[in-house]
């Protein structure tokens, strides 16, 4: 069965006022984990269908071509592995 | 002259690709890349000359010890110091900054005393003393700085008193490039009878530095910061100053002899001359003569080159920015007053936004507080992006920059 695990490298709590999480995918899951987030998540916007403006259960999110996303203003890290967990898997 | 696509030439990383797109990197207030000439320096080393400094008697231990004491004189006379004697070898400034506070605050400042520092510091330069503070209960006082993010001098004259023993500032600051008059602020020190430490890991690499004309008491800097590897930095202390102090770190290497009293039974040291005596355990050896070849490197640049090479970036780069409708600059914008480090934020957007946007663009620049909250709260900052530049940066990267700042928005 996956786990978010599978497809998230790193997780960077953002330094600042805002409390933002960047998310990096893994390298070779990355296509996979655009594909499903997408599937899933409301594109408000996209730039070139590299980068999307996303919203997801309230939560507004930007998305990269490049494997990373920010999640903007959560309240801590329990909340981002749900949102993952719903978007991913 | 400098020539940013010669000296690029020589930096391996500038080639690299970042998703599809060529590598710009201005991101160099957090670190800068490596010249060839420092890797080189540093394979070298290990292959042909590794083994631990002094004491020892073999061929291979006498080429590092004089390598690694080459590289403390190198330093020195990049600083225009009295010497090796002056020059401690830490991990980088943070280590520097934190050895003044325990090996010189610890012992000399008590309750009644004060530390006056200012708002525009990197938290390397505040928590040390405040942490300091909580042992030996002595006051941590803080000057004011401009909307601008300039150093209010009116009110560092109004917090320094008699009961001031140490005055610590940045030169450079991190977040908005400013260079503060730390000749003045050290005559000022001075004439109350304070110390004067000055944080230099943004001025070191980017000006020419002559402690002798600032006269100030302790310097720290960052190799990783002027082209050399992570994990080496310096700290020089007037000699008078650093033979009274006792030492940060005890072990190998900082002692002259340890010697056991079979009646008291307890063991009683003597310490090594400078500056080894602050060197305790076996140091960075290899990081010493990369940060050896560091210096080199930028002293045949020529630090008066380097420093105009980044005003004509800077200046060029606020022009730029200035055609981009939603984007704030902080920070003073004239150019003779700041290095190259232009903090902005792009309206609607946060700095972390802007900084995943450029990346996915291939350009790397820093978003957040830099390590200096207390600044970001004054300019009320949630958080800023931030671009720096470097002797190898050129015009048409801030051309890339810019072009895409316009799209972002």
């Amino acid at each position: 069965m996956s786990t978010v695990e599978d497809y998230v490298a790193r997780i960077e709590e953002t330094c600042g006022e805002e409390k933002h999480f960047v998310i990096m995918f893994k390298y070779d899951k990355r296509n996979e984990a655009i594909k499903k987030i997408l599937k899933k998540a409301k594109v408000e916007k996209s730039i070139s269908r590299i980068i999307f403006e996303l919203t997801f259960e309230n939560v507004s999110f930007r998305l990269y071509g490049t494997g990373k996303a920010i999640f903007r203003n959560l309240k801590d890290k329990e909340e981002l592995r749900k949102i993952l967990a719903d978007l991913l898997l | 002259m400098l020539d940013p696509y010669k000296i690029r030439e020589e930096f391996p990383i500038l080639k690299r690709k970042i998703n599809d797109h060529p590598l710009i990197y201005f991101d160099n207030a957090a670190t800068t890349q490596k010249p060839e000439q420092v890797i080189e320096a540093m394979k070298e080393f290990y292959e042909n000359h590794n083994a631990n400094v002094h004491r020892a008697i073999h061929t291979l231990s006498q080429e590092s010890s004089e390598l690694y004491e080459n590289a403390h004189e190198e330093v020195a006379k990049f600083i225009n110091s009295g010497g090796m004697e002056e020059i401690i070898f830490v991990r980088g400034t943070t280590e520097a900054i934190n050895l003044v506070a325990y090996a010189w605050g610890l012992r000399n400042l008590k309750r009644g005393d004060e530390v006056l520092v200012t708002l525009m510091e990197h938290h390397s330069n505040i928590v040390p003393w405040e942490n300091l503070s909580k042992i030996n209960g002595f006051q941590v006082k803080y000057a004011d700085v401009n909307n601008d993010g300039t150093l209010n001098y009116e009110s560092f004259e109004n917090a320094i008193s008699r009961k001031t023993k140490i005055v610590c500032l940045s030169h450079v600051s991190n977040v908005t490039g400013v260079i503060s008059n730390v000749k003045k602020i050290a005559k000022i020190a001075h004439e109350y009878g304070a110390l004067v430490l000055v944080d230099a890991a943004q001025s070191v690499p980017h000006l020419p530095v002559d402690v002798k004309d600032l006269d100030i008491d302790f310097l720290a800097f960052s190799g990783h910061k002027m082209l050399g590897p992570t994990g080496i930095g310096a700290l020089y202390g007037k000699r008078e100053i650093l033979e009274e102090m006792e030492p940060f770190h005890g072990g190998g290497s900082m002692i002259r002899e340890v010697t056991f009293n079979t009646i008291t039974r307890r063991c009683s040291v003597s310490l090594n001359d400078l500056p080894w005596k602050f060197e305790g355990g076996t140091p960075n050896i290899c990081g010493g003569v990369g940060l050896m070849a560091a210096v080199k490197y930028l002293k045949d640049v020529g630090m008066e080159n380097v420093k105009r090479h980044e005003a004509d970036l800077t200046e060029y780069a606020l022009r730029r920015m200035k055609e981009c409708a939603k984007v704030t600059i902080y920070g003073p914008k004239d150019v003779s007053v700041k290095c190259g480090i232009l903090p902005f934020n792009v309206e609607g957007l946060s700095s972390h936004d802007v900084a995943l946007f450029l990346d996915s663009y291939g350009i790397m620049i820093r978003s957040g507080f830099h390590c200096a909250q207390p600044l970001h709260e004054k300019l009320k900052l949630k958080s800023s992006a931030r671009a720096s530049f470097y002797i190898y940066n050129t015009l048409e990267e801030i051309d890339r920059f810019a072009e895409l700042l316009k799209e972002i928005e």
